[in-house]
This record gives structure tokens, sequence and C-alpha cells, in this order.
């Protein structure tokens, strides 16, 4: 399993991606596209809207499940990935290349885990 | 196989109308750019197709069906052909009353049989299927709200989390907050989250009894007497009426509202998803807000179709699946006084009688008596050799048997929910429990073979990623040209 | 007694035995004793036999008086059925299967479906289509559903659509608490003035029949264009066999289409069975409530169907799912998959003319009889008149085994005529209104 050590990620496994400009990306991390298998569609939020940390601002679907997606912080949206909409196997093919959604205006990023400490995290979860 | 639109050829028909009599109209509203690329097929060509369509089906009456939580009974070959006399087929549904009196007279005797059966007092026929009944069933409590002047402060729906998706899905389309409250480790509905969850904002309880997992609740009573104290009405999905109906009746349970489902309990058959029909039963104070025209006996003898001022309206045309009716009124007549409960033991004895003989090898969700119904948690094989659920269920499709349900209700892990039905012989319960104990015993052998089932059916396992990733909904010319 | 268990007394017995229970109350032990039924409590007459059974059912239908002539429609119409039709829908696989979970084992029934998706869409001119609902009505109501969003919740609903489709719609907009807006109807179809004037920036949906419910020929496109002005979307309601003949919903810029499937090879059937059918564009897909099925492959790479786009369902979403909907007509969807194989597009094409030659020549020879017609736009097969005593005009054509048009009040009667109506029968209808009209 890949853990980029230059994202942040959340307990509730998504990724972050702080860019140059001060916006950050966000997308679902590569132990959470495995948990969650073969994915066939994302619904995605709409630019402008505003998400907040520990809220859902998107869902995936697989066959048979649909999974909430939250947000790791608060923020405004300013793009969103339509690429997904047509190809949903790029979040399990590159995860970390998968961005859902580019935020503006980034806040609560301070309480998100580094690397090490989310792949300690993800081991814990295994054993449980 | 080729679909009916990729066979045939142009100019191709079936001859259908005589020459006109009368003279031809030119319309000068906007027509259509060009015709449907609809089959242009011999009628030869339409009996093979759909021949080998149906080849490719599994029935009833092909084989046993323990589909849990669907009651795939035997359809008694009776129903149909009373369901095809054209005294009720060929009448038009905005007739005047004088002219159907034998409809209408159909229906008030199926009112009166099934209040027998469930102890409600009034019966809508207009659902046309579980779904749709818990819908109406759910805007009568609304309404009854309403008129009580609670309707804005009752907004929420208590449903527990073993329950079918439909409730919660009903709820919400009725403008319900739902709220989901946990099961007891016994499968039954906790008692103390049921009290923490009631209040001044209860609108009503959903539930199955006996419930999904398959046990009758045995709280029954103080769990409908808790919603009353509240404020709340007791709604009763009647999925699971096999097991009980002539034994107990939801009405006594202290049911308010409860849909039937005549496709599952009164035998009428599936059309491989419908049509079905879901006529709901409520309690006198609920009545007056039913839905449509109901058929009310005139001092004149003679039968007319009333709608209450305080009706919620229709939820869909007309008076219901009304031939699927005439199905379930010719089986309930057929079944009576004694034939209904006979029915329900002995759909609860096959159940027990496979459980019994089961039990050693699969695990049980809920070990003891159950109802018509069992569920096994394959979890533990899987545990063992990585065999799933899915794979066993795959494994009884070579077998001719359709497999139970599977991945319900959610609280089980890897469940597979097992309701034989009253009308399958000792015979064909003994055939099934060998072949599963075969199965279990494959599968600790030679896990890689029940991975790679069905092996003998008309199609391997599909891509269901591809279908939902990419979907293909339809058939063009262009594209197949 | 009539009874479906096979097993005989003692086989029971034995069951009950080997499985451990001493008698059959020890099977109900968890049903409180107070409320158990004794038995022979239920309060039902004994059980007939199948003959006995048989003929009580007989003499229900035999209540029931069938026309042998009809001109009404409103929403319900007479067709003449091929004789395939009824010969597949009969064939007992079809019948007694459950809805096809395991796609292994019900290939024909997933492939009737998505050949009667196919053909909705060749149809209608729409992108996708599903499974099929409850009726026509239903179909109306689900729709509405499918456009409604926060901030755009309202539901315009034209006067001109059938009562029984309006009433519908509103009941289910009760559930959901969204707002209804009634658009008045002027000379018997929608008044695109009133519409205009109506129409604010919480439209989700305008919702139309085509033809109406007075027979009339709406014009689709002008309302079409209104409501995406508004930001609405145009929700078209069609009856199929018309669509023979008349612009498609996708030619007039629908967003959902939606019909009364019945006249595709079902009876009367005094209002059901039926088939609510409804097609959408690829942009309102994942909105469509119920069964979709999809085309794939098996693991051998062999064509294969199944039911897909699952995650919009309520087994999965639960009470964030759009609809409730967990099941389809699915043998109604094979009635009209037969018999849209049965008549073809030529054949389709014919009989939607000759039922609007008909319903013309009836309507002319109403007038010649003295009756007038109430509205001036061009009409399909439906139609209304005026003349001072309606229900005279019906009671003697009663009296003649001729179930007339309906009646809308005392001096209106809509009526419908068919591919199934002669010139004699139209003569026949237009002499007694004479006789009855004429002073």
């Amino acid at each position: 399993m890949n853990f980029p050590a230059e994202l942040k990620y959340s307990k509730s496994h998504e990724w972050v991606r702080v860019l140059s400009d001060g916006t950050a990306q966000i997308g679902l991390t590569d132990y959470a596209q495995k948990e969650l298998g073969d994915l066939v569609f994302v619904n995605l939020p709409q630019p402008e809207d505003e998400i907040r940390a520990g809220e859902a601002f998107a869902d995936v679907e697989s066959v048979k499940a649909v999974s909430d997606v939250y947000a790791p912080v608060n923020g405004t949206v300013v793009e969103v990935n339509e690429e997904l909409l047509d190809a949903p196997e790029l979040i399990n093919q590159d995860p970390y290349e998968a961005w859902f959604v580019k935020v503006e205006q980034v806040e609560e990023a301070e309480t998100l885990l580094s690397a090490e400490e989310y792949e300690a995290f993800v081991a814990q979860e295994a054993n449980k | 196989m080729k679909l009916i639109l990729e066979k045939g050829a142009e100019g191709r028909h079936v001859s259908l109308l005589g020459n006109s009599q009368v003279p031809a109209v030119q319309l000068r509203a906007a027509k259509r750019a060009k015709a449907p690329a609809l089959p242009q097929v011999s009628e030869t060509e339409i009996s093979r197709h759909y021949s080998a369509l149906a080849r490719r089906c599994h029935g009833v009456n092909d084989g046993f069906y323990p589909l849990g939580s669907c009651t795939m009974k035997y359809n008694p070959a009776i129903n149909e052909e009373v369901a095809a006399l054209e005294g009720f087929t060929g009448v038009h549904p905005l007739q005047p009353a004088y002219t159907v009196q034998g409809s209408l007279e159909a229906l008030a005797l199926m009112e009166k049989k099934l209040c027998a059966i469930t102890g409600m007092d009034a019966f809508t026929f207009q659902p046309a299927a579980g779904a749709h009944g818990e819908f109406t069933g759910l805007l009568l409590i609304k309404a009854y709200h309403q008129a009580r002047g609670e309707a804005a402060q009752r907004t929420k729906i208590i449903v527990p989390d073993s329950a079918h998706g439909t409730n919660p899905a009903s709820a919400t389309m009725a403008g319900y907050t739902v709220v989901n409250i946990p099961s007891a480790p016994d499968g039954c509905v906790d008692l103390e989250a049921l009290r923490a969850a009631v209040g001044p904002d209860t609108a009503g309880l959903m539930l199955t009894n006996p419930n999904t997992v398959g046990l009758f609740d045995k709280n029954i009573l103080e769990i409908t007497r808790i919603v009353h104290e509240a404020g709340g009405l007791a709604y009763y999905d009647g999925a699971n009426l096999n097991a009980v109906m002539g034994i107990v009746r939801p009405g006594d349970m202290g049911f308010d509202v409860i849909h039937l489902n005549l496709h599952k309990t009164f035998s009428t058959p599936h059309g491989g998803g419908g049509p079905g029909a879901g006529p709901v039963g409520c309690k006198q104070l609920l009545a007056q807000f039913l839905p449509g025209g109901r058929p009310v006996l005139q001092q004149s003898g003679s039968y007319d179709l009333e709608a209450d001022q305080a009706s919620i309206g229709s939820v869909r045309a007309f008076h219901g699946n009304f031939l699927v009716v005439m199905k379930a009124l010719c089986y309930v007549m057929m079944l009576g006084r004694q034939g209904i409960p006979e029915a329900a033991r002995n759909a609860v004895l096959n159940a027990n009688y496979m459980r019994v003989k089961l039990q050693d090898l699969y695990q049980m969700a809920y070990p003891g008596t159950c109802m018509h119904e069992f569920v096994m948690s394959l979890q533990p094989l899987k545990d063992q050799c990585g065999v799933s659920a899915m794979d066993i269920a795959k494994g009884l499709l070579d077998h001719g048997i359709h497999p139970p349900t599977m991945y319900f209700p959610l609280i089980v892990h890897e469940a597979l929910m097992v309701e034989p039905t009253e009308t399958e012989t000792k015979e064909t319960l003994d055939e099934a429990v060998e072949v599963l104990r075969g199965l279990y015993e494959k599968a600790l052998q030679d896990p890689e073979y029940l991975h790679a089932c069905p092996h003998n059916t008309p199609i391997g396992r599909p891509d269901e990623v591809k279908a939902a990733r990419h979907p293909l909904l339809r058939w063009t010319r262009e594209e197949n040209a | 007694m009539g009874t479906f268990v096979p097993g005989t007394g003692s086989e029971q017995l034995l069951m009950l035995h080997e499985s451990g229970y001493a008698d059959w109350d020890a099977l109900f032990a968890d049903v409180p004793a107070q409320v158990r039924l004794a038995d022979g409590a239920l309060d039902l007459p004994d059980g007939l036999s199948e003959m006995e059974a048989a003929a009580a059912m007989r003499a229900l239908a035999d209540k029931n008086h069938r026309f042998a002539h009809i001109f009404r429609g409103a929403g319900a119409y007479r067709h003449y059925i091929p004789a395939i039709v009824g010969r597949v829908t009969r064939k007992e696989n079809f019948l007694t299967s459950y809805t096809p979970y395991q796609a292994e084992i019900s290939q024909g029934i997933l492939q009737s479906i998505f050949e009667y998706q196919s053909m909705i869409c060749e149809l209608t001119g729409m992108d996708v289509s599903n499974a099929s609902v409850y009726d026509g009505a239903a179909a109306t109501a689900e729709a509405a559903a499918m456009c409604t969003e926060r901030k755009r919740n309202k539901v315009y609903l034209s006067q001109t659509l059938p009562p029984q489709v309006i009433q519908t719609v509103q009941t289910y907009c009760f559930g959901s608490n969204t707002p209804v807006q009634l658009v008045p109807e002027k000379d018997g179809v929608t008044d695109l003035d009133a519409l205009k004037d109506l129409l604010d920036d919480t439209a989700a949906c305008v919702i139309m029949a085509q033809p109406n419910y007075y027979g009339q020929i709406e014009d689709a496109a002008a309302i079409g264009k209104l409501a995406h002005e508004a930001g609405a979307k145009l929700v078209m309601n069609c009856n199929p066999i018309s669509l023979g003949l008349l612009a498609t919903p996708a030619e007039c810029g629908a967003d959902v289409a939606v019909g009364e499937g019945q006249p595709l090879g079902m009876p009367l059937a005094w209002g059901g069975p039926y088939l609510g059918y409804m097609a959408a564009t690829t942009a309102m897909m994942r909105k469509l409530p119920g069964r979709i099925v999809g085309e794939t492959t098996d693991n051998a790479g062999n064509r294969a169907f199944v039911l897909t786009l699952q995650a919009r369902e309520q087994h999965i979403r639960r009470e964030k799912a759009k609809s409730n909907v967990c099941s389809n007509e699915a043998l109604c969807a094979l009635t009209a998959g037969v018999y849209l194989s049965a008549v073809g597009p030529d054949g389709l094409a014919q009989i939607a003319q000759r039922c609007c030659d008909n319903a013309h020549y009836l309507a002319s020879q109403l007038e010649k009889a003295g009756l007038k017609l109430a509205f001036s736009n061009e009409f399909f097969h439906e139609f209304v008149t005026e003349c001072p005593d309606a229900v005279a005009v019906l009671d003697a054509l009663a009296e003649q085994d001729i179930l007339g048009g309906l009646p809308l009040d005392e001096h209106r009667i809509l009526w419908c005529a068919t591919e199934c109506n002669t010139k004699e029968e139209m003569d026949q209808v237009a002499q007694i209104a004479k006789e009855v009209c004429g002073q």
C-alpha cells in the first residue's frame, strides 16, 4: 500500500495535497479504494459549494454499495475533476492522482495526519 | 443471444389491420422525423425468439425457489384462468358502476376477507406493489397527524436496522425523517432503544413481524404499546405475513395500518418483477384517508364507488392491479377458514425442517425456532476457505435451485436467507438439504470450484462492474448496423 | 377445501417430530397466547374446491357487463391485441419467475426488459428508459420527483393532464412536501400566457400530456421552451400509440418522457395491471427510479444482461434514495415488447393513423348529428363534444350495447375512437345521438 509523504491524511481515509497557490486537492486514499472495491460512479459537488471538515461532500458507488466521502478540511470548491464521472476506475487505478475536488480558503488542516501517522493508523484499523 | 431488434428484415411484418373505410386525415401538427427502429419480424420469428427467452428464465414452475422474504410459493393454475375471464379483462375502468357490479362486489368481498385475516377494518386496492403500499400507508399516517394538527410536530418514523431498504426509502418519500434503531442481539426490537427513540416527534414505527431474520418478535404487544403511548401509529410491513396468517392478526398485535403483498402471501405470480399488488389495510381511525374510490353497498342493493372527502387522493390511476387481486381472491376462497392457517403452519414447518437438517453444518444467525424463513451466516465458511455466500448461491444454480436471498438482512454477515414455503414436498426439501450440504463439503475440499460456479447455466457470472461503469442500457441501430 | 400444501397429515406430523417439535403449538411458542387465534376462529367461510371457486369467480365476472362497442378512452384504451402477445406472456417461465436478481438463470427476463427499454427509447426518442413502473400516473409522479432539487422544487401541472394523473402527482407531492402549481387551460390546451406568468425561479418542471386529456394536440415545443427559459425541466406524458405519428418527446425538448403503456397490448381489465413507462435524457439517467437493465459480458466474454446502476436504489441508499420503487411491471413490459414487435414501425404508424382517421370521422358524423365540438385545436383520437343532455345520449347508446364517451359534465362528452371501431359502429353512434339531440 502506498502512502506518499507529501500528502496529509484524514482518519476517514481522504488525502489532501496543498498546492503552491494555497488551494488543495482532495481524494480517496489507496487503503480506502482497496476497501471499497471496484468503484463504478462518483457523485461530486459543484464549484462554489462550501465543504466542512467531517461532513460528507461526495459519495462513491461500487456495484452493491454507496459510501460517503468526508471533507478533511473546510473550504470552497473551485474545481471538480469531471474526468472521474466518465472514468471512476481512475480512483482504483491511481488514487493519488484521481483528485475529486480542488478547494480554496482551506481551514482546519492542522489536525490532519502525516503519511507516517496515517500508515500507523491504517495498520491499527486492519488489525481490528 | 441476438435481440429481437437485431433479427428480421426491412418490411417484414405481422398482418393486422384491414382497409380503412373512412377518409384519411392529414394532421398539421408536428410529426416525428423518422419512424422508430422497432423490430420488423414475422410471427414465426417472434414466437421462436420469446420461446428461446423463456428457456433462459427460471420460474417457480421450473424448480425450488427458497428466496427468503419473497415467498415464492406455487402459483395455482386456476388463478390464471379466472383472471383471464372476459368479464374481468374486457371492462373499462371508467364504466358506469351499474355495469361493473361484478368488479365492485369482488373487491368488497376481498376487502372483507383480508380484514378477517389481518384484523383491519378497511382496505384500498390501489397500491401496485409492497413498496407502493408502504408509501400509501405512511401517507395515511401523515394525514391522520395532519387532521389532529400534529403534522408539523410528528416528523419521524422509526425503523429497525434490520428492515428492508424500502421502509426507510418510503418514509423519506412521505416526507419523514428516518430514525434507525439497532436490533437487540436476538435480532428482535431492542425495547430500550425503542423507548429512547419515541417522543412527541414520533409519527410512527414500521415493522415486520415475523421480522427480517425470520423470528416472531414476542414483545410485539409491548412494542406497539410504546409507540401508541408516544402518540405514534404502528405500521405493519406484510412481507412476512405468510408465517402467521390465520394464526395471529396484525390488528390484534396492535398495528394500525398494514400492506399485504398479494404476490407473496396470496399466491399470485411475480411475473419476473411485477405486476404484483400491495393493498393497504387500516383500522377505522385511518379509513377516511384511504386513496381512490372504494366499493360501498347502497341501500338499493347495488355497489357504487365512493371516495371520502378526507382521502389522501390517489397513488395511481383507477382501481389498482385488479386482475392480480382477482387471482388472490380465488386463492383465498379456495383455502378458506382451514386452509389459510394450514398454509402458514406448513410454511413454518418446512422452514424449521430444513433449518434442523442444516444447522450442524451451516451457522444459523439466530438459533432456535424460526418462522417461515431462517438466516444462515456463511462467515465461518468464508473464514475457513474463502468461499462466500455468493459462491454457495452460484453453486445452487448448477443444481436447478434458485438461491436463497443473499446479503440480507444487512445485520448478518455473509447472509443466506432461506424461505422454502408451504407448497414444496418433503422430497424437494430433502434434496435441497443434500445439495446444500454437498456444496459445503465441496467448498472445504475445492474452494476454486465454488468460486467458478455456476458451470451449467446459459451464461457465467456477469461483469457487473463493467455494466455499472459504462452503462449500455439500450440497443441502437447505428451501432449494430 | 382447496389446498396447495402437498404433505399429507401423517407426512406433516413426521416432519414436525423429525424437527424436534411435539405439536404445532410448539412452532408458534413466541406468539403471545392472548392474541393467538383459536383453531377455526378465523372469520372466513370454509374453503372451496377448485371447481367451486372457478364457478364463484365466473359468477362475479358474469355480473360485469362487457360492452360490444366502446368509444371511451380517458386514460385506458381498447386496441386490438395480436394473438401472439397472449401466447408469449402466458408462458409459465415468464409468469412465475421473480425479479431477475440471479442473472445467470434470468437472461430471458433481463433481455426482454433490455429490448423493452430499447423500444421505449426508439418510441420516445429519449436516450434511456427504465424497466417500467406501476402505471402512467405513478410514472408521472416519479418523474416530478426526478426533477425537484432543494432550490427548485415547484411542480407545474397543466390542467389538461388527465385528472387521475393530476391527483396522483398531487398525492405524491403531499408526501414529499413539494409545492404544486396548476396551469390553467384555454380552449382545451395549456394556456401558454398563463404558464409564462406563473413560472418563477423555484420551478422544477412543467408536466403536460400529449395528446392531452381532451385529445387535443398541445404545442409541446412551445411549452418546453417556456419551461427551459425558466430553468425548469419538461416532462411529457405521451400516449404511446400517438408516437407512431406525432413528434417525439425528444423532438419537443422533453427531459423526461412518461406515459401509460396499457395501449401497447394490455387489456382494459378495469384499470390494471397497466404499465408506466419512463424515459429520460442521458443527463437525467441516474435520477431515473426503479430497475434498469444493462448489457455487459460474462466471465467468458459472452453477451449478458444484468440489473445495473443499483446504487441509486432503496436497498443500497435506504433513506437517501429518491424513490422506493423496487419492482417493475415486468410482465407488462414483456407484453409491450411483444406488441411492438408484432406491429413493427409501419404497423404502429398505421394504427396511429387509423385511430386518428376514425376519431375524425366520428367527430364529423356527430357534428352532423347536431353535437358541437367543444374545442378548436387539432386532436388525435379523442375529442370533446357539447350537447344539451350528455347523459341522455350516453343512456341511449348503452341501450344498444355501446359504451359512449366519458361524460365530463352535463353537456360535454369526451369521445375516443381506435382502430377497433368500424364505420358502421360510428354511423350507428351518430344516428342514435341525432335521435336524442335532434329537436
